[in-house]
């Protein structure tokens, strides 16, 4: 069992069957955040079938061997709990908050979820209509069709190319059994890691983690098998009409960088500098502030476990989707070109050094924090450790950074709104 | 210890110019939250005029006489911290929350932003373009656009009527002088709370407002609006129509005041039917309610005609709405979901509500209060809202009052205030023959 001496300090366990165990103590308020993920994202949806394990998440809560949906539903209203089961590209995860006096009681409903679901037959009819019903309002959602469209064309043939929730045509495809596999194959304790954050007694919350989940035994979980993801040499663009919306949403990105790549401090100043300090980056300034065209407009930077997406989006009026678009490239062009200032760099990285302890403000805030930690393999003292990785980026670095990925004659460009293809 | 009341240590001041001021120890985290809060919102605009108070609040972003335009970009960020506003129907807020160490910087930029904001024309030309983007980001979405046509059948006189971000009309027309003029008679120190939550000490933050805001003159503020609704005598029902693939469905009925004692036992009821929420607009936007066990949730989302159900209650100052808002399944129709809701709606006015629905409900809405009490920004942020609606008091208040609410007083509500002649139904009715899109 190691713990980290100060900070959040939290105290982590590896289980006999694989599960990994993080327990960090609050005392803000009498209440526990729990949160467990698995290694079972959309990554890991079949070929021919997006969205499955979409649709495990919505029948994942709804019936176990010993407590059938009613049951649950009272388990989860009567304590006053709202749980979230939701996927990522990697993984699918559990995540809620109770009262410190429902802590073993709410543990031990979510250990039976992660080892027990049945997946009933009649919820995944139940739920199959919420979820074409959802794909629906997607595709009705300028800004989700336009950040899809821009996924599929920086990833063809890779599977964050792929819609996460599927089709409505992939979803009717999809049965009980698929589903009920999908969970035996890939919701298992090798893959899973348990956070408690809260009100509580790290060894008392690791000894109950371990009670509800030590009888879990199963296969070890299948790694994805993942295509290379190949670098675009050319300007793409790709027009979604959504009829009838007043506004049109910009996507406008790269494929860049492994989390684990020793660039990434510097990738992440100089993202946040282009698309997010203070009021959207640089682009605010130019696209908000000086020229009014739009509410919002921003950057993320998603480096993961395959060379994750940079994107910048916007949200403009039909009319003024090209001047936007210039306006994205000539800020790029200007970055790549010129670096970024001194004070740019030092402002922004006191920022983010800064930011940490609002990063980590609730239990749920903390909870994902470790979780993201443990996935990236960080170390229970990543909170004490990374202000001096952004200590160490230098303007070079975020100038070589710039050069390296703002480069518009090898963006893809989506447009997604009331216009014609 | 982990608190239980979220008013215990809190202390009020007032200082000469009216300006209220609440401070509130808290050093679980090194961080301090300071909020703004001036009694202002849609409801104190008049016709031709709406979204002034939004306006308002995105020009006092822009720069003030000690806080040069260039120099607002990164004022609040080295800090490690954020800053943001918001603007409803009962008020407009401000809200930095950042290392304690910036205590100083965030009361300097409060007390600049009540008295020295500059309202610069050129600001005020590329913001009118940002705003109108925000209203047609905000009627991309189905389920807002149909809201607004909701609120403005369900009230025919109150201001709560006219949206909180404008008519486009008003937006297009406003002037410079119409901004500046709202800004100068609503941003007074006896228009407003300061509230500072945090890792601080209550006699130095004391002393550090006394310095900034002392200087302030205090003035008249404008008469407020004193139109009331008129009582609703008989179903309303209005119909939107867009391109679009799905349908929604929302029924509201006149809600009462926070200070009424009716809206506790309509805020039992909301758990009752749709799961618990937070108890303001801030709040009630960050978890989803628990709600399998709840009564529409059972009948509308489990029975297969709807993927989603939601109730809103809002504490305000003047009786508001109570919304319920359906996601229609597809190949549901709106006709069939309508049918289903109001079938429900009808059981529990005939007292169709259990007392074990109701223990559910109080202890969901108890779990939520301190859920909603998790961060020195959402402390501050309560504090705040319930002193602009009511008093901050009432926040202390809340515990009891939901406690106090027995299965009588829910039955009672329910067959009061759900009848059919005080709703008013509304559908977003999606325009066929567009659904197709590419796969």
């Amino acid at each position: 069992m190691g713990r980290a001496r100060k900070g959040v300090a939290p105290v982590r366990d590896v289980l006999a069957n694989g599960a990994v165990v993080t327990v960090a103590e609050t005392r803000a308020i009498p209440a526990v955040a729990i949160s467990a993920v698995v290694q079972a994202g959309s990554v890991f949806d079949p070929d021919g079938l997006p969205g499955l394990a979409h649709f495990v998440s919505r029948t994942m809560d709804r019936g176990t061997r010993t407590r059938d949906a009613d049951a649950i539903a009272l388990d989860l209203d009567s304590r006053g709990v709202s749980l979230s089961v939701a996927i990522n590209r990697h993984v699918l995860s559990l995540t809620c908050q109770c009262l410190t006096d429902d802590f073993e009681p709410t543990l031990a409903l979510v250990a039976d979820l992660l080892v027990h679901a049945s997946h009933p037959d009649d919820h995944v009819v139940k739920r199959r209509s919420e979820i074409v019903t959802a794909i629906q309002q997607d595709e009705d959602n300028p800004a989700t069709m336009a950040n899809e469209g821009l996924l599929r064309l920086l990833y063809p043939g890779h599977p964050y190319g792929r819609r996460p929730r599927g089709s409505v045509g992939d979803v009717e495809a999809m049965t009980p059994d698929m589903i009920r596999r999908f969970h035996r194959d890939h919701v298992t304790p090798g893959g899973c890691s348990l956070v408690v954050v809260g009100d509580v007694q790290a060894p008392a919350a690791v000894a109950a983690a371990s009670r509800a989940l030590s009888s879990w035994v199963a296969a070890p979980p299948v790694a994805p098998r993942l295509p290379a993801v190949v670098e675009a040499r050319e300007r793409q663009r790709l027009i979604v009409p959504v009829p009838g919306t007043p506004q049109a949403d910009i996507a406008y990105g790269f494929t860049t960088i492994l989390r684990s790549d020793p660039t990434y401090y510097a990738c992440w100043v100089m993202e946040v500098i282009l698309g997010r300090y203070a009021l959207g980056g640089r682009l605010g300034d130019r696209i908000r502030e000086r020229e009014g065209l739009a509410y919002y407009v921003f950057s993320g930077l998603d480096a993961n476990v395959v060379p994750g997406p940079l994107a910048i989006r916007a949200g403009v009026n039909a009319a003024n989707v090209e001047r936007a678009v210039a306006a994205i490239d000539e800020e790029l062009t200007r970055f790549a070109a010129d670096g970024p200032t001194e004070q740019e760099v030092e402002d922004t990285k006191r920022y983010l050094i800064g930011s940490l302890p609002r990063t980590l403000e609730t239990n749920a805030k903390i909870a994902h924090f470790l979780q993201t930690a443990e996935f990236f393999g960080l170390g229970l003292d990543y909170d004490q450790r990374m202000a001096d990785h952004l200590r160490g980026v230098t303007r070079e670095d975020v100038h070589e950074a710039a050069r390296r990925w703002l480069d518009p004659s090898r963006a893809a460009v989506v447009i997604a709104g009331a216009c014609e293809a | 210890m982990a608190r239980s009341n979220p008013i215990d240590g809190v202390r009020e001041h007032v200082l000469a110019n009216g300006l209220k001021v609440l401070i509130r120890e808290e050093h679980t985290a090194p961080l301090a939250s300071v909020w703004c809060w001036y009694r202002v919102g849609s409801r104190d605009e008049s016709p031709g005029l709406t979204g002034v108070s939004h306006w308002c609040e995105h020009m006092n972003f822009k720069g003030t006489t000690n806080i040069p335009r260039d120099q607002v970009k990164g004022i609040i960020e080295p800090f490690g911290g954020f800053w943001n506003g918001y603007t409803w129907i009962d008020m407009t807020t401000y809200v930095e929350t950042a290392s304690a160490e910036a205590l100083d910087r965030m009361l300097f930029i409060e007390a600049e932003r009540m008295s020295g904001c500059l309202y610069h024309p050129d600001d005020v030309a590329s913001e009118r373009t940002v705003i109108i983007s925000e209203l047609e980001g905000g009627e991309n979405d189905p389920d807002q656009l149909l809201d607004q046509h909701v609120v403005e059948t369900a009230l025919t006189t109150h201001p709560y009527r006219h949206p909180t971000i404008g008519r486009i009309a008003d937006l297009r027309s406003m002037s410079r002088d119409d901004l500046h003029s709202h800004y100068r008679s609503h941003y007074l120190p006896n228009n407003a709370t300061l509230v500072v939550v945090g890792d601080v000490d209550e006699a130095d933050v004391l002393a550090r407002v006394h310095r900034y805001f002392d200087a302030i003159p205090n003035g008249a503020l404008p008469v407020a609006s004193r139109a009331s609704e008129p009582e609703q005598r008989g179903e309303r029902r209005v119909a939107v129509s867009r391109e679009g693939a799905t349908s929604y469905l929302k029924v509201a009925y006149h809600a009462p005041a926070v200070t009424e004692p009716d809206f506790f036992p309509i805020l039992v009821l909301d758990a009752v039917l749709t799961g618990a929420k937070g108890l303001s607009l801030w709040a009630s936007f960050r978890t989803p309610p628990p709600q399998r066990t709840a009564r529409l949730y059972r009948a509308l989302v489990d029975g297969g005609v709807a993927s989603s159900v939601q109730g809103l209650l809002v504490a305000t100052a003047d009786p508001f709405l109570y919304i319920l808002s359906v996601t229609v399944n597809a190949g549901v129709s709106l006709a069939a979901a309508e049918a289903r809701l109001l079938g429900e709606l009808d059981h529990v006015r005939a007292g169709e509500v259990r007392e074990e629905d109701v223990v559910v409900a109080r202890n969901q809405l108890r779990t939520r209060l301190v859920f909603d009490a998790d961060s020195v920004t959402n402390l501050g942020h309560q504090l705040g809202y319930f002193d602009t609606v009511a008093d901050w008091r009432l926040l202390g208040e809340l515990l009891p009052r939901i406690e106090a609410v027995t299965l009588a007083d829910v039955r009672r509500v329910a067959a009061a205030r759900l009848e059919p002649q005080r709703r008013t139904v509304g559908w977003f009715e999606p325009l066929t023959g567009v659904s197709e899109r590419p796969a």
